[in-house]
């Protein structure tokens, strides 16, 4: 391609995302996007300005130098590419589908102000899934080994993104999970049609190739301690990347009714255990012709919502206390479920599942309106007085956040935890009040999202490098 | 890693109901009287809660007493010594509060007698004096009669039709022992009923009562909140929280409601279940 002058890439337009169409994909869980070709990716990476100071580089929070993959790739060299993000980031394919670009990178990007970001989630992931399905990369040497031993307690992002970079450092690491899969929220949580799975499992065999042992059906806590990890078992130092897995309910009448699910509990039996699917033997409630509210307007709540219509609910309409502006979930996603047919009501809280017989009919909400901005600066909900509406539902998923799970700060007394309940830590280092053991991710946080966990994986290994120093 | 929890030792100890020894070495390192296990019987399996009956800590196994009742149920009592489990996860749950109590009745009904069980013989190593109520329908559904007798001070036994011990029900043996002597803490398991009908007897009396509690679960770690039961204003979760509550306050009727939730696909994989074993 010849060079382009600023101007003339200024003018171009942002290449889409080529999706399987509306009608197609709302009715299984196969991928939604079907990822840049790469005439697609060089003309994309083509229009970036390469900006002296790049500013989606400060917009990464594991600081991908975004600059210099995206000119490999206007180049036309994925392999080059693809080595400068895997310098700061194993799991390219993962973020290159589920990060918040819009408030990351992209939302840092120059051109965001014309509303044409370069698309760096969608050239990251071309990146990385041509990496992986051409195995284009010469596999980095092992390190040598240090003869130290690290748990990483957890196989969601942050300990995956810990684990990653203790086994580059040369320490003996080892991921315990409870789950009988790996991934934590990667596989439990988001759904196939926005995070297939192989994906999630070429990333963690590309962790057991370099040398990282996992550990399914421990819990940690329950169980086998920390200090029986450190005193009984030799490891010289823990991270602590158990998430929030604590599901939040909103307190009011009716939740014990059959049809009221958790979305971790619904999206559990559909991305964990396949109820959907003829040979999976866990139930899921028969959602076909039903109507389905969802209760939320995070990412959760999206995907709970996606899930449901392709499951053969219909109805499907999400319940948010906000409005459009507010609501927390990617913006592509919002999109995606719209055009799939979710209905979106803004400005409405739930006040009672009310049912018969046990099970869930309909839902009562009320109407609100938006108030002063709370803490977050966020506009508070208020409640309009007298203003009930009662929608008919059979099944209503329940997204509205997470607390921390309780499980292994219960069983570790010396471990100070925040009001919030989750694990207190330095911020820079992940060090929690025991020496050795360190924190990150969503149980330091709590609910946040899969790039900062995995910052807070890296952060920590560092830290943990360091201490083992 | 599905080797991992190979069956050791398997042995039919009721009608449809088995008593397996299995190779568990983190979960028998670790568990206490009252905690349970998630299991998975196969790689498409479900995943389901089974009370640890027993604990070999220096042999690295676990003893779970299992009725097939469903298809995953179905599916491991037809397994044999040298076959596996697909995963065994635990132990879960928050232990029984085992202390010195005075003189324990110990209320199992029917497999309910897994998991009273354990808690009954901690009991009595607490030097409570424990008098263990053992009912079933009928005389071939009693299990873990010795063992129970060993762990105890005096077992009473009932059956719905008579055909052993007392003619009636475990909560007309209890109402009789609690009009006979002084009782300071009840345990029960079993049926959902059983366990209702436990909590009424002991309510006036203000008998403290604890019972443990056999919800729906997913995940068993407080990830899913399938397992949320009321007790009291409060909803709990079993997994963590529980398994056992004051029966006083749990909310019986909700309990025995939520885990209607799957009847019908429940059938449907029996069938299925059935079928394939030739059953």
């Amino acid at each position: 391609m010849p060079e382009l002058t600023k101007r003339e890439r200024m003018r171009m337009d942002r290449t889409n995302m080529p999706t399987r169409s509306a009608g197609d994909r709302a009715s299984d869980f196969d991928e939604v996007n079907l990822g840049f070709t790469s005439a697609m990716a060089v003309l994309e990476a083509s229009r970036c300005l390469e900006c002296k100071h790049p500013v989606c580089v400060d917009g990464c929070p594991v600081g991908i130098r975004i600059d210099d993959f995206i000119r490999h790739v206007a180049d036309g060299d994925v392999v080059s590419a693809a080595a400068v993000i895997y310098e700061d980031n194993l799991f390219a394919g993962i973020c290159g589908r589920v990060c918040p670009q819009e408030s990351q990178c992209e939302g840092a990007c120059v051109l965001d102000k014309k509303g044409r970001p370069i698309a760096i989630g969608h050239l990251e992931r071309f990146v990385a899934d041509q990496e992986r399905i051409r195995a284009l990369s010469e596999p980095s040497p092992p390190a040598p080994q240090t003869g130290r031993k690290v748990a990483v307690v957890g196989s969601g992002p942050a300990g995956l993104a810990c684990a990653g970079d203790l086994t580059q450092k040369g320490h003996a690491v080892t991921v315990f999970e409870a789950l009988h899969e790996l991934g934590g929220v990667l596989v439990y949580g988001i759904p196939e049609f926005r995070l297939p799975k192989d994906i999630v499992a070429a990333e963690i065999n590309s962790l057991e190739d370099r040398g990282v042992q996992f550990e399914t059906d421990v819990l940690i806590g329950s169980g086998t301690t920390l200090d029986e990890l450190m005193d009984d078992e030799d490891f010289d130092a823990v991270f602590i990347g158990t998430g929030a897995g604590l599901p939040r309910f909103p307190g009011i009448e009716g939740e014990e009714l059959i049809g009221v699910y958790s979305a971790n509990e619904f999206l559990t039996r559909v991305n964990l255990m396949k109820a959907h699917e003829s040979d999976s033997e866990t139930p899921v409630y028969d959602l076909a012709h039903r109507p389905v509210v969802v209760i939320g307007g995070g990412n959760t709540a999206v995907d709970g919502a996606r899930a449901a219509l392709r499951l053969g609910a219909t109805p499907v309409r999400m319940l948010y206390r906000r409005s459009g502006a507010e609501m927390p979930a990617r913006d592509e996603e919002i999109e995606h479920a719209i055009d799939e047919g979710v209905e979106i009501t803004y400005l409405v809280a739930p006040t009672s599942f009310n049912g018969a017989d046990g099970w869930l009919k309909s839902v009562t909400v009320q109407e609100m309106q938006l108030g002063e901005p709370d803490e977050n600066g966020r506009a508070r909900p208020e409640p309009i007085k007298d203003a009930y509406e009662t929608i008919e539902s059979d099944v209503a998923i329940v997204a509205i956040g997470n607390a921390p799970n309780p499980v292994l700060t219960r069983s570790t007394p010396d471990l100070d935890t925040t009001k919030w309940g989750t694990i207190a830590v330095d911020e820079d280092t992940g060090q929690t009040s025991i020496p050795g053991v360190f924190a990150g991710g969503d149980i330091t946080t709590g609910g946040a999202t899969v790039i900062l966990a995995l910052a807070a994986g890296r952060k920590a290994a560092a830290a943990i490098n360091e201490y083992l120093a | 890693m599905g080797r991992r929890f190979v069956i050791r030792e398997a042995e039919t100890v009721g009608p449809n109901t088995v008593r397996l020894v299995v190779a568990a070495p983190r979960v028998a390192a670790h568990a206490r009287p009252g905690q349970f296990v998630i299991v998975r019987a196969s790689r498409h399996g479900e995943r389901i809660p089974l009370t640890i009956c027993e604990s070999r800590p220096n042999e690295g196994t676990i003893t779970l007493v299992v009725q097939a009742v469903g298809s995953t149920t179905i599916q491991i009592n037809n397994m044999a010594v040298g076959d596996h489990l697909e995963d065994v996860l635990g132990p879960l749950g928050t232990p029984t509060e085992i202390k010195g109590f005075g003189t324990c009745a110990a209320v199992a009904g029917g497999v309910g007698a897994a998991i009273v069980l354990p808690v009954a013989k901690a009991l009595s190593e607490a030097e409570n004096h424990v008098i263990a109520i053992v009912g079933a329908r009928n005389a071939g559904h009693l299990i873990l009669l010795e063992e129970m007798a060993v762990a105890t001070d005096e077992v009473v036994i009932t059956t719905d039709d008579g055909s052993a011990g007392l003619h009636g029900f475990v909560t007309d043996a209890l109402g009789t022992l609690l009009a006979e002597r002084d009782i300071d803490y009840v345990f029960a398991a079993g049926p959902i009923p059983m366990m209702q009908a436990v909590a009424e007897t002991t309510r006036e009396r203000r008998i403290s009562t604890v019972a443990s509690l056999n919800p729906i679960m997913v995940d068993g770690t407080g990830m899913c909140g399938g397992c949320r039961v009321t007790v009291g204003s409060e909803s709990r979760f079993a997994c963590i929280d529980g398994p056992e509550f004051d029966a006083h306050a749990v909310d019986f009727v909700a309990l025995n409601t939520r885990n209607t939730a799957y009847l019908d696909f429940e059938t449907c994989r029996l069938g299925e279940a059935k079928e394939t074993l030739g059953a």
